[in-house]
């Protein structure tokens, strides 16, 4: 990151907007004072491709136990099956990057020293111990054929703690002083879930047959079109917190995000018969959710290393409760 | 059961930055005791900050703002009215020289020393998965280095930015209120080695007291800008176990106007993410329901 020089304190503050492409503001820039134009909070340490990977693969492992768990009590036993795989197989690597973002890997299983619900990340490595051998075993059963019996116990006890896999991950970004997670932390479950389910939806056109497929179909459906309107609803509320959403690697990954899973609903209604059309647009959707989790990354990360989306909420809070700032007495 | 002893008071740091003369003898002895890795010589052309911001190698760290603001009221004391004595450059050909005419007090030179806040709701704690992070007797939060396996949720949570990675160890780390010395009865290493008692260490409700004797002295001096910050135990921290008094706004100096401890809105979060989860499970439903 480039270091400004010229940043004299109590003048201008935010990085100036770089030209190009992206939406052009309507408002010219508010100016809010800075240090040297650095950041006041930490930009997360967390690795883009571990933990917005693992934002992606474990609410698509969560969402597809869901799916998988209905459709093996409503007898679609392909249907079943790739979804009981996809989670089983989607929580080993959500597993494997966990612990690779580990500062020290080693000292992974502290993370079961105590059980605190005021940390969302102890809350979803106890679900996540709970989860990841449910899941296993549900697809060992149906790949195997052996344990019938504890097999459908463990679809059904993976299809309950998978939504909760799909949507802590939402309170746990959002618990955190990056403003374009924090700001959205309303917004981010539902945009998560929908996500997530759109995600299994869209593997479940992939894998079954059209015969079985129309459980995918209506998951992707709600899914999508949940994951948008919350989407929307977000940046709505987020106001000028909303930029890096818009701009850089986040701006693109999130738009096409949206026209991904435009594209794969329409097909995946559209083309209903055909199960290559459905194959294709289950992809779209699949490849839409890892889009909008690597995009809301790294619209949070860019929130936070720019000053301007920390403070200036911050001094607007303030203005608003008593014109004259902080302390002056 | 026998009866529990109250323990020692709450203690902390007031820093009154409107006597800190920036010689960051508190980073050099904070480095210096807490056996502190270097972590660079840069010259980063921020006045004579080279220091940049608090991290995981640097738990003292002092701003230096250069300001075109007058000072509220200058008294030199001295007269520069007799006859200058011989200088290498006469001073009519000197370009400026300490009688040069000018706008007297359009510059002024803010100095603080920021440090971890330690603060009553602190948010590296509650969303610390490991328990590395606890607070001590003193109220102060501490790192246990050996237990914290270096998830890094403690970083981005921080509303000041204080708590970071030491890279090549892949732990947090931030400042400990030196919790090894006050166990003893000492002053903290910043506290003890700062020349002109900006750095004030002690029971936080007499810190608190002081502070505000202080901040009456400067107002009634004139110096208006004055204020206090993180002294207000109904802010969004709660109030702060290390607290200032500022010759500006919090932002100036690098600090959050109104920050907040994210786990302020963990219910709501929790609430949100449960009704998702159970929406999910919903759509599963109803997804595999057969037309009839």
């Amino acid at each position: 990151m480039g270091r400004p020089r010229d940043a004299l304190t109590g003048v201008a503050a935010g990085r100036r907007r770089r030209r190009g492409r992206g939406e052009q503001p309507v408002v010219p820039d508010a100016q809010f004072t800075s240090y040297y134009g650095r950041p006041v909070v930490k930009r997360p340490v967390w690795r883009t491709l571990d933990i917005a990977g693992y934002l992606f693969v474990g609410g698509l492992a969560g969402s597809s136990s869901v799916l998988a768990a209905g459709a093996h009590f409503t007898d679609r036993p392909t249907l079943a099956r790739a979804g009981k795989i996809t989670a089983a197989g989607g929580v080993v690597v959500a597993a494997v990057l966990l612990v690779h973002d580990l500062g020290r890997p080693e000292r992974f299983v502290n993370m079961l020293r105590v059980f605190k619900p005021t940390s969302p990340m102890s809350v979803g490595s106890w679900l996540l111990s709970g989860y990841g051998p449910a899941a296993g075993l549900a697809a060992v059963s149906a790949v195997t054929g052996r344990l019938p019996r504890l097999g459908t116990l463990a679809t059904v006890g993976a299809g309950l703690i998978g939504p909760t896999i799909t949507t802590y991950t939402a309170a746990l970004i959002s618990d955190t002083a990056v403003p374009a997670w924090h700001g959205g932390h309303r917004e981010m479950p539902y945009v998560f879930a929908g996500s997530g389910a759109s995600a299994a939806g869209g593997l479940g056109l992939l894998a079954a047959p059209v015969w079985e497929n129309t459980p995918a179909r209506r998951m992707a459906l709600m899914g999508g079109i949940v994951e948008l309107a919350a989407y929307r609803l977000m940046e709505h509320r987020l106001g000028m917190v909303a930029e890096p959403y818009r701009t850089g690697t986040a701006g693109w990954l999130v738009r096409a995000s949206e026209a991904l899973t435009v594209a794969g609903l329409a097909g995946a209604v559209l083309g209903r018969r055909n199960r290559l059309v459905c194959a294709v647009s289950g992809g779209a959707l699949v490849s839409a959710s890892a889009f909008m989790r690597f995009g809301i990354f790294k619209a949070g990360v860019a929130s936070a290393e720019d000053p301007k989306y920390t403070v200036g909420p911050q001094r607007e809070r303030l203005n608003a409760r008593d014109g004259s700032g902080i302390g002056r007495v | 059961m026998s009866q529990v002893s109250p323990g020692p008071p709450r203690m902390g740091f007031f820093t009154d930055t409107s006597v800190c003369i920036g010689c960051k003898a508190c980073e050099v002895a904070c480095k210096e005791w807490n056996a502190i890795p270097e972590d660079g010589l840069n010259l980063t052309g921020m006045s004579l900050d080279n220091t940049e911001k608090l991290d995981a190698n640097t738990w003292r760290h002092v701003a230096f703002i250069e300001q075109r603001k007058p000072l509220a009221f200058q008294e030199p004391g001295v007269r520069h009215t007799g006859p200058v004595p011989d200088l290498a450059t006469p001073p009519a050909e000197a370009p400026m020289t300490p009688m040069t005419p000018g706008e007297p007090g359009d510059l002024r030179w803010l100095m603080a020393s920021d440090v971890c806040k330690h603060c009553t709701h602190a948010a590296c704690l509650d969303v610390c998965p490991t328990g590395a992070l606890f607070r001590t007797e003193f109220d102060t939060v501490v790192v246990q280095a050996d237990v914290c396996n270096g998830c890094g949720y403690c970083i981005p949570a921080c509303p000041y930015g204080v708590i970071d990675q030491r890279k090549e160890d892949g732990r947090a780390w931030k400042c400990t209120m030196c919790y090894d010395r006050i166990g003893d009865g000492l002053q903290p290493a910043c506290a003890k080695a700062c020349p002109t008692e900006s750095i004030q260490y002690g029971p936080l409700d007499e810190l608190r007291e002081r502070a505000s004797e202080r901040l009456d002295t400067m107002h009634a001096a004139g110096v208006t800008d004055a204020r206090l910050y993180g002294d207000d135990p109904n802010d969004g921290v709660g109030g702060t176990g290390a607290f200032f008094l500022l010759l500006d706004e919090p932002e100036v100096y690098g600090l959050p106007p109104d920050p907040v401890a994210t786990t302020r809105d963990l219910p709501a979060m929790w609430r949100h993410a449960a009704l998702a989860a159970a929406g999910l499970v919903g759509a599963g439903v109803i997804a595999c329901l057969r037309s009839s």
